[in-house]
């Protein structure tokens, strides 16, 4: 999943300006949307067409059957539905603010070296994922990792292989991501409707209640989006570090559809992975007209 | 119900779609193997041979396997069981036959995945190496070709299909194996597990719903707090346990994690737990492993041919290799205790030197029916995240 993190226009704040949409603008998205319907659609259709039918073994008919999405809501399967959305949001919620708090304060530094340092920084971290990352943490910050033996933080508590944990190493590529897609926004904050709140007698607080805030809204949005659906895919990471012991969507398809335990569970990942394009595309659905009634600030 | 009709048109559209999205991979049907082979004896074809008689003698296997020139194989790891070296040695006693090795890190769903999906390819894998649910579902879909090797006979009653459409191969028992430069009293059973002085140290090779010997541990963790094949339930109530007194760490154990001391007590298969011992010997690690006493579960895999194999005489050729004395020593140098073992160590073909490095076990192992299996996995799939959670 991904989103189009929105950037705002330079200089055009204030006036309203349509395009013109003709015929000939259509024709030039027809790759687009061709290589879309391939791409997506044919994956899309298999996943649907295996989450709804069911095939005989012995005598290779197929029949419709709605007993594979039925059970991708129940039991474990449904929790692990529950346990994704619950680390993806809660993690998304604090990368976000944890990045935006990061990209304000290199934006408003006005230091050059810090800011290309830290957006170089978050370029690569952002990408740091899968195995690489969970054996990263597990040799710092595992059972016998080295901070937690120089620290002791097993004594305070600390355990790696939980939800807890799991978030932590989450946050580690996300909050960079953040930065990464809210920088441009923050920088197109003009200073001068700062000058103009405070020459009007704003305090910071409402500068950013009534001006800030409502600016950069869709972009916020598009960035919790984008970290909600990084963190929902994600599957390498998690698989490494806590195994079953954090119910995941990404680990139970992964169960069912390549072990070596599980036969005949194949349609049932279908339709887990049928419940997690559903989600994915709520999510988008909240974020969509949002992001349209806020846009109108931005052109 | 959907015709079957229609199933086939929509599965038309989809390849021809696509096959023009991605151009071709190579892989038309191949259909010269289907017809041409006539070196056979009583007008056989390779794919249709049943035993070795079919093809006359091991000669007119040979020769047919040669003339086929290749063999696929798939999810066979260098570093498993020992087949690194059986790869060789095959290639070196047949060097006119190629083989491919696919994707060896593959689970068993996978294979049956590539033996669907693949149908009537030249891609597709001629042999199979399966975990037992795999080959009992596998043969229960038709996909497997019944052939019969010559050691057939040897192999016991409870450890192949009656028509020969797969049969174990190798197995092992489930082991704990420990750091004892890390860890000071080695635990020898399930119960010393449960011991406070091995907190946050006992890991599982992987999540038991997904790999095979993380499931071969719980269910020895059942068999020794009084469940049995049928009930699992203890195993997976043990495990609960160990997870809240702080002793289970979820951490798939891996040779790094072995290595670097993250998981220095794993329950896994004794043959992979003696391999690290021999693997990490004078760095730091010194891997002792036990078969526990109260928790002994045996488990082995099965080894099939694809029934729409490319290379019909190459897989069967490769069969027989595997089933000889020497593709059986193979298995043992790698710690793996190979089916004919029984038979072998009667008849003196066995490795003697390589049955002494074998952890020890008493008495002989038993196996769960299939419905038992079948129940422990339904128990396992339902129950296993709610306990460790």
């Amino acid at each position: 999943m991904s989103a189009t993190s929105t950037t705002p226009h330079q200089g055009t704040a204030g006036g309203t300006r349509r395009r013109r949409r003709g015929p000939r603008t259509w024709l030039a998205t027809l790759p687009l949307l061709v290589f879309t319907g391939l791409c997506f659609g044919i994956p899309l259709g298999a996943i649907a067409f295996g989450a709804v039918t069911t095939t005989d073994p012995a005598r290779g008919t197929t029949a419709l059957t709605g007993e594979h999405l039925a059970r991708s809501l129940q039991g474990p399967y449904l929790d692990s539905l529950v346990g994704s959305v619950r680390l993806s949001a809660l993690t998304a919620l604090l990368g976000g603010v944890l990045g935006v708090l990061i990209a304000q304060a290199v934006v408003t530094s006005r230091s050059t070296a810090l800011r290309s340092a830290t957006l170089t920084a978050s370029g690569v971290l952002a990408n740091f994922g899968g195995v690489p990352l969970a054996f990263a943490f597990i040799a710092t910050a595992g059972i016998s990792g080295v901070v937690t033996q120089l620290a002791d933080l097993g004594g305070l508590g600390w355990n790696l292989y939980s939800f807890t944990g799991l978030s932590v190493v989450y946050l580690y590529f996300l909050t960079p991501l953040m930065v990464l897609v809210i920088a441009p926004a923050l920088d197109g904050l003009r200073p001068q409707w700062r000058e103009a709140a405070e020459n009007s007698g704003a305090t910071g607080r409402q500068f950013w209640r009534h001006v800030g805030l409502p600016v950069l809204a869709p972009s916020l949005l598009g960035g919790f989006v984008l970290l909600f659906g990084t963190a929902f895919a994600a599957h390498a990471t998690a698989a490494a570090l806590v195994g079953g012991s954090v119910p995941l969507v990404t680990l139970k398809i992964a169960d069912a559809l390549a072990g070596n335990v599980l036969t005949g569970q194949e349609n049932v990942a279908l339709a887990l992975g049928l419940d997690m394009i559903l989600i994915a595309g709520l999510v988008m659905a909240v974020y969509l007209p949002l992001q349209r009634r806020s846009a109108r600030w931005l052109r | 119900m959907l015709s079957s009709s229609a199933r086939r048109g929509a599965a038309v559209l989809l390849g021809v779609a696509v096959l023009t999205t991605l151009s071709a991979c190579g892989a038309a049907p191949d259909q010269q193997n289907a017809g041409s082979t006539g070196d056979a004896k009583k007008g056989v074809q390779p794919g249709a041979a049943a035993s070795l008689t079919d093809f006359g003698d091991l000669k007119g296997l040979v020769a047919a396997a040669e003339k086929e020139g290749r063999l696929n194989v798939i999810a066979l790891p260098a570093d498993w069981a020992n087949y690194g070296e059986i790869l060789k040695a095959f290639q070196a006693k047949y060097p006119k036959i190629q083989i491919n090795s696919e994707n060896p890190d593959a689970a068993s769903a996978d294979e049956i995945a590539a033996v669907k999906s693949r149908k009537g390819q030249k891609r597709a894998p001629d042999v199979l190496d399966l975990g037992i649910a795999f080959a009992r579902s596998g043969a229960g879909e038709n996909l497997f070709a019944p052939y019969k090797v010559t050691a057939w006979d040897k192999i016991p009653a409870g450890q192949k299909d009656a028509d020969g459409r797969w049969y174990n191969d190798y197995g092992g028992y489930i082991s704990i194996g420990c750091d004892a430069a890390r860890v000071p009293n080695c635990p020898k059973t399930f119960a010393d597990l449960l011991k406070p002085e091995y907190k946050g140290k006992v890991a599982l090779n992987g999540n038991p719903t997904k790999s095979g010997s993380a499931f071969g541990g719980v269910y020895a963790a059942a068999l020794a707090n009084k469940g049995s094949f049928g009930d699992i339930q203890p195993g997976i109530d043990f495990f609960g346990q160990l997870k809240k007194n702080g002793n289970f760490i979820p951490v798939e154990s891996t040779p790094a994690t072995v290595e670097k001391g993250e998981t220095p007590i794993s329950i896994d298969w004794d043959y992979l737990n003696a391999g690290y011992a021999d693997q990490f010997k004078g760095k730091g690690v010194d891997w002792k492993v036990a078969v526990p006493t109260d928790g002994v579960y045996a488990q082995y895999y099965s080894q099939a041919i694809n029934k729409d194999a490319p290379n019909p005489a190459a897989a069967r050729l490769w069969m027989e290799f595997l089933y000889s004395a020497e593709g059986q020593n193979l298995w043992l140098k790698g710690y793996a205790r190979p089916v004919l073992l029984p038979v072998m160590t009667q008849d003196g073909s066995a490795d003697k030197a390589a049955v002494e490095k074998l952890p020890k076990v008493q008495g002989t192992p038993s196996f769960p029916a299939s419905a038992e299996l079948d129940k422990a996995k339904a128990t396992l799939a339902e129950k296993w995240d709610k306990a460790l959670s």
